[in-house]
């Protein structure tokens, strides 16, 4: 426990210089990634920095047994090669046979990895004295980035950042329209090509650290988690690139401290734990505001239900609506049981609509009284609507009406003032009321 | 505009064919397009309306034949073409707002790299304006109803300020208000000395939008005047076996005389 807190301290100093090397690289490459990443995903074509990642895999592997050199830049430029056959590959089964895009893009994917396997394994059964440490690029190692590698993925991520920054709009224009790009000169085949390129260079980048299997968790788990957060492509993409260079700092830390850990799967949890999250809290359509807004949703349905429920009893019963109720008049409106009303009634006096005048009954108070008069009006508006405008039978309003009436505006309610010619409208069909007081 | 539209029409089209798979979809295609006129383009499903405007912008290879705008290809005159696409062929839900995917439109004149500019920004904001669109400016487009999302569209095109537009079929799904809209945008269009071709799909529609048709099967069944062109016989012949539609359609031109 002392040497997790030592390790942990060590590493949160930055005085080792190995340890900066690796997180500054880390944050650059997830940088990269989400901005590319969004632009992919915007695409639809989240999938193809998969498809990419494993098909580099033979790539490092022949460029290893043709030069054997482990030299980074070597065996990374074997890599973007065979990045670019994977994607002109995918274009010509797609181009020239009848298979769809998604079948190309699993083909090539399993086939280039496949073969990419085969060689590793020929590697590391040939007894070459320097073979260790391909297989890193499997699951990635991020704690075995040195100097040079970094300053290799330094460079890259600026060609990748200033590439994206200076094509934006032509991008923008790709993903949204691209038959529009293309009728206004715009070539989406070129675009589409150039936003490949850059994510191959992407992804080779990111191989050592984060391996071929997983890579493609950097380029959209990063690009999603923005997308729930912006509604705007260019805040979208910043937020990406945060959010994958937080996802990079987060999981070269943990495999720091857990060194014979694969930082790739590190990574991807990082990453998976905001993508989590924000689907939880995110602004506009996360499950926590969905469940607030569905629950306020339920309760003014209950509240005006309610209302006009009284104001229905006071018009069949031909009392003034301020005048006490009984519950039990209200409950068989709607044929509630009397608990039930109760519970209902009880909302409206905590939004001061009613108060109890006793234990069985109820007096509306001024505003009350309005909203009654306005929700039963409303109510009534929509069903002359439905029977009139849209040939609905008398007998099957009702219910429709009382879903829609939830969500009138001031001027659908205006504009059915008109229609109905007058404010005070009779009931299109028989209110149900046996007995009472 | 010009006096010697006579001489160079703004689109000539000559034996075009288009094929799908080697399978052609448009055969043989003739067809020369007066400058200022408001065109609409009719025909069953399949007809091949849609892929006749996407050859014609190059976004189908076609097999035969050649297209010229203004008497030169569309790669030279791309400047001088507008274009809205269906409404459907895009997703919504893009992170994008109003004001954005009109600025679009002015993409293809700033050419590569280049940003936006002050006079771009203003042209989007009046194409928003003429469109009745200015209060949604700021929306994202999935907030939008559907006739606001084919306004933002048509501002799109606005922008462009093209001389010949294409609109493939503008009016699905739209409200009767942005109906209204937009057939007096294309009254406007016209009187500007523009020439606009529509992808038109309501027959009973077409005698008062449209002073000129295209009716369209796989092949040009006939194009001219609405006036001489619009006839049970010639529909017929472009809806092929619809009869009842036809017969239907016969009976409303007939109770309603013509009375354009």
């Amino acid at each position: 426990m002392n040497t997790f807190l030592e390790q942990s301290a060590r590493l949160l100093s930055f005085s080792d210089a190995n340890v900066r090397y690796v997180f500054s690289g880390m944050m650059m490459l997830g940088l990269a990634c989400g901005v590319l990443g969004s632009f992919t995903l915007l695409r639809k074509r989240a999938l193809i920095g998969d498809a990419l990642a494993h098909a580099a895999l033979p790539g490092i592997a022949l460029a290893y047994l043709l030069t054997n050199s482990k030299s980074i830049t070597v065996l990374l430029i074997g890599a973007y090669i065979a990045g670019v056959l994977g994607i002109l590959t995918i274009l010509l089964i797609r181009n020239f046979s009848r298979i769809k895009e998604d079948s190309a893009l699993a083909i090539v994917l399993t086939v280039f990895f496949g073969i990419g396997i085969v060689l590793l394994t020929y590697i590391q059964k040939s007894g070459r004295a320097s073979q260790s440490g391909l297989d890193k690029f499997l699951f990635g190692q991020s704690a075995s980035l040195i100097a040079n590698e970094v300053i290799v993925i330094g460079i890259v991520t600026a060609i990748l950042l200033l590439a994206s920054l200076l094509l934006y709009k032509e991008f923008k224009l790709l993903c949204f329209d691209s038959n529009y790009a293309s009728a206004i000169g715009f070539p989406a085949v070129l675009l589409d090509i150039l936003l490949m390129g850059l994510t191959v260079g992407a992804v080779v980048i990111g191989l050592q650290a984060v391996g071929v299997v997983l890579m493609a968790a950097l380029l959209i788990i990063p690009a999603a988690t923005a997308r729930m957060w912006s509604q705007r492509l260019g805040m979208m993409i910043i937020i990406a690139g945060f959010i994958g260079a937080a996802s990079g700092a987060v999981g070269s830390y943990l495999s720091f401290l857990a060194p014979r850990m694969p930082s790739g799967p590190l990574i991807v949890v990082a990453g998976a734990s905001l993508f989590a999250v924000s689907l939880l809290i995110s602004p506009e359509n996360g499950l926590i505001r969905r469940f607030l807004r569905r629950r306020i949703q339920v309760k003014n349905t209950v509240v005006t239900n309610c209302l006009r429920a009284i104001a229905e009893l006071a018009e069949v019963t031909g009392c003034d609506l301020n005048t006490a109720f009984s519950l039990t008049d209200i409950g068989r409106i709607r044929k509630w049981t009397l608990s039930e009303t109760a519970r209902y009634l009880k909302l409206l006096k905590t939004k001061k609509l009613l108060n109890f005048s006793d234990d069985v009954s109820i007096l509306l108070t001024e505003s009350g009284c309005e909203e009654a008069k306005a929700s039963l009006r409303r109510h009534r508006l929509w069903e002359l609507y439905l029977m009139y405008q849209a040939d609905i039978a008398p007998d099957h309003v009702d219910r429709d009406a009382e879903e829609a009436e939830h969500f009138f505006t001031p001027e659908l309610e205006h504009q059915l003032l008109e229609l109905a010619g007058s404010d005070e409208i009779k009931s299109p069909h028989e209110i149900e009321f046996k007995g009472g007081s | 505009m010009t006096v010697n539209s006579n001489i160079t029409p703004p689109l000539e089209i000559h034996d075009m064919t288009v094929a799908y798979h080697r399978k052609p979809v448009l055969w043989d295609i003739d067809l020369t397009v007066p400058e200022g006129t408001l065109t609409g383009i009719v025909g069953p499903n399949g007809a091949g309306k849609s892929t006749l405007i996407k050859a014609v912008l190059g976004l189908l290879p076609i097999s035969s034949g050649w297209v010229k705008f203004y008497g030169k290809p569309y790669s030279k005159m791309r400047y001088r073409v507008g274009y809205v696409p269906q409404r459907e062929s895009v997703d919504w839900n893009f992170p994008v707002t109003a004001y954005d995917v009109v600025l679009m439109g002015r993409y293809g004149r700033l050419g590569w790299l280049k940003r936006p500019t002050a006079t771009d920004k203003k042209a989007a904001e009046n194409a928003l304006a003429r469109v009745g669109m200015t209060k949604y400016a700021n929306r994202q487009i999935s907030n939008l109803s559907g006739g606001q999302q084919q306004r933002v569209f048509l501002a799109r095109a606005l922008v462009q300020d093209a001389q010949i537009y294409f609109m493939d079929e503008p009016f699905v799904g739209v409200d009767a208000a942005t109906e209204k809209a937009i057939i007096q945008l294309l009254e406007e269009m016209r009187k500007e000395g523009r020439t606009v071709l529509v992808v038109h799909h309501d027959l009973g529609t077409i005698q008062e939008y449209f002073d000129r048709l295209i009716l369209l099967n796989m092949r040009v069944v006939a194009s001219g005047n609405t006036d001489d062109i619009f006839t049970p016989d010639l529909l017929r012949k472009t809806y092929g076996g619809r009869l009842t539609l036809l017969d239907s359609l016969a009976h409303q031109m007939a109770t309603k005389g013509g009375n354009r």
